[in-house]
């Protein structure tokens, strides 16, 4: 399914005086299967853009297309429960959202609210809570009795038994340590590839972006700043530096270097193999490919 | 030797609803002016350790000690005003509407005079960069901003040690660099105890001493030198390493001599550049 912003803007309060300027003539396209990261600091507009995807917000100008519907500014939208069962968020922190007496009840609250008849229901459930990877045996806890990390895999599941075809992720690994974050994107990964799921990532971690992206768009200040590939976005990384964005720890490295010698070593490099590759190369005076 | 503040002896923690120990016989110190960083994945304990250290918890075995006082509960409030802490979300500890009110709400409850309230709060929010937010409301800041008002809350009340508890965890990249560019400046003006609790290994690198804790027990202490020869093992210990001892360590694999392990990243380019005219 594939979702495509055009020149939406979106004002808050609008016709208030509290209206605040929240998008302004924002376009980008999420093909169906594709990995999309969002970038950009607080304030940038990110969450704004996040909940367009599926309807939360409707552009006060401009259009979403999300699948075959049609979202236009000044139109009432009615019926819109068939877009939000096929595009899933997980928002921040999802485990505060947690409330059932068991796990179970929990993960099947959404397929049920969207008319998913019980037994279905528990069978996805059962589907679910193994994608995240725990067992079926804490589907009988309560959710409260789980470690954090944990309930974070159960309220994921809980997104995941709606079997979204488009999945949002708003900081997913925050607060994690750095193995359940490894553990998460991955897992995220692993239902994009066997899913074919297109994934939208809402995230600070320029490290992630770069990992798993196909695609990042950079927000700024309400308006896509740019948008590209991982290695045509960090080929320029002052620009992002000079916004107060990060950038990959490897690309600030070598930018560094350059820096340092004066000098460019050829390619932008994205994970910490090519940079020593490259920088291998480069100091025993050959070719910097 | 510096001055010992914080001394635990054998302290065991037990939550009521768990089967294990959250803490095993823990024993610590922390000296007068060290920056100690806590590290440990999630679940190791470090934050009962937290939690231990200014009675928010009192533990079933061992002994805590703070600037000489056991703890005990006639002693806490005592303790309490010598230590701070600063928690992981920055909206659920703005309690003021506006950045000066949050500050003075700790010493409103200390029982501070009017006038020395007003200069400790303008104090405090200057030496946290936020003096020209006074009158600005929270949801006006940025998360750095708010968690650098909520350290302004603390310093106001001149406690000796301040304690992070993944203070940075929330913020975007700039909000941490703003809160840890402030620890590090009121560590060096103010000689102002930091314990920071992270699993941010690159916070944890510019502490001055590091304690890895895993499932309740220190697994290892020493400089972040020191810790970050452990290498793989840290990686077993759902943590990670720093970049520029991975990067430093795979450059090394190739061939290019380096004297040492560098914690940051000016060091190792400094590094190569000066071996890259030795070559």
């Amino acid at each position: 399914m594939d979702i495509s912003l055009q020149n939406i803007e979106y004002r808050y309060q609008a016709d208030t005086p509290f209206e605040r300027l929240a998008l302004s003539d924002v376009s980008l396209d999420i093909p169906s299967g594709s990995y999309i990261a969002i970038i950009g600091h607080t304030g940038s507009g990110k969450s704004t853009v996040l909940q367009h995807l599926n309807a939360l917000l409707k552009p006060t100008k401009g259009t979403v297309l999300i699948g075959s519907r049609e979202i236009r500014a000044g139109r009432k939208e009615k019926n819109l429960k068939a877009v939000r069962e096929k595009v899933g968020i997980v928002f921040q922190f999802p485990e505060h959202q947690l409330f059932e007496e068991t796990v179970e009840k929990d993960i099947c609250f959404g397929p049920m609210n969207f008319g998913v008849s019980e037994t279905e229901a528990k069978r996805r459930a059962s589907v679910a809570i193994e994608q995240v990877g725990l067992t079926k045996d804490i589907l009988e806890k309560s959710p409260f009795d789980l470690s954090g990390g944990q309930m974070r895999r159960v309220a994921i599941a809980g997104v995941l038994a709606m079997e979204p075809q488009v999945i949002v992720l708003d900081e997913p690994t925050a607060g994690l340590d750095p193995r359940g974050r490894k553990e998460i994107m991955d897992l995220f990964y692993q239902l994009h590839q066997d899913k074919n799921l297109s994934t939208v990532l809402v995230t600070h971690s320029m490290e992630d972006a770069a990992a798993y992206a196909d695609e990042i768009i950079i927000m700024h200040q309400g308006s896509v700043f740019e948008k590209g590939t991982p290695s045509e976005i960090f080929s320029a990384p002052q620009a992002l530096i000079d916004m107060g964005l990060d950038v990959p720890e490897v690309v600030r490295f070598q930018l560094k270097l350059e820096q340092a010698f004066g000098r460019k070593m050829g390619k932008v490099c994205l994970t910490a193999e090519e940079l020593t590759d490259v920088v291998a190369s480069f100091l025993k005076g050959g070719n910097p490919s | 030797m510096a001055k010992q503040l914080v001394a635990l002896e054998n302290v065991t923690y037990q939550y009521d609803d768990q089967t294990s120990p959250a803490l095993k016989k823990i024993s610590l110190e922390v000296f007068e002016g060290e920056w100690l960083a806590i590290v440990g994945h999630n679940g190791s304990g470090k934050s009962t350790l937290a939690k231990i250290l200014n009675g928010l918890q009192f533990p079933q075995e061992g002994n805590v000690s703070v600037c000489g006082h056991s703890l005990s509960e006639e002693t806490v409030w005592d303790i309490r005003k010598q230590i701070g802490m600063v928690f992981q979300n920055p909206d659920n500890q703005f309690v003021g509407t506006t950045v000066q009110d949050d500050v003075a709400f700790g010493l409103e409850n200390a029982g501070v005079p009017q006038e020395a309230m007003k200069t400790r709060v303008k104090d405090a929010l200057h030496k946290v960069k936020m003096d020209s937010f006074l009158d600005q409301e929270p949801h006006h800041l940025s998360g750095g901003q708010k968690q650098r008002v909520a350290i302004a809350g603390i310093l106001a009340l001149r406690p000796s040690i301040i304690i992070l508890d993944e203070a940075t965890s929330m913020l975007d990249p700039r909000g941490r660099e703003e809160v840890i560019g402030t620890v590090k400046e009121l560590k060096q003006q103010d000689r102002i105890t930091v314990i920071s609790i992270t699993h941010d290994l690159e916070e944890a690198a510019k502490a001055d001493r590091i304690i890895v804790m895993n499932q309740g027990q220190i697994h290892r202490q020493g400089s972040p030198e020191e810790i970050f020869q452990m290498d793989e093992e840290l990686i077993g210990l759902g943590l990670d390493i720093p970049f520029p001892v991975k990067l430093g360590k795979m450059l090394r694999e190739t061939g290019i001599p380096l004297t040492k392990q560098f914690l940051s990243e000016e060091e190792l380019v400094a590094e190569l550049w000066t071996s890259h005219y030795k070559i």
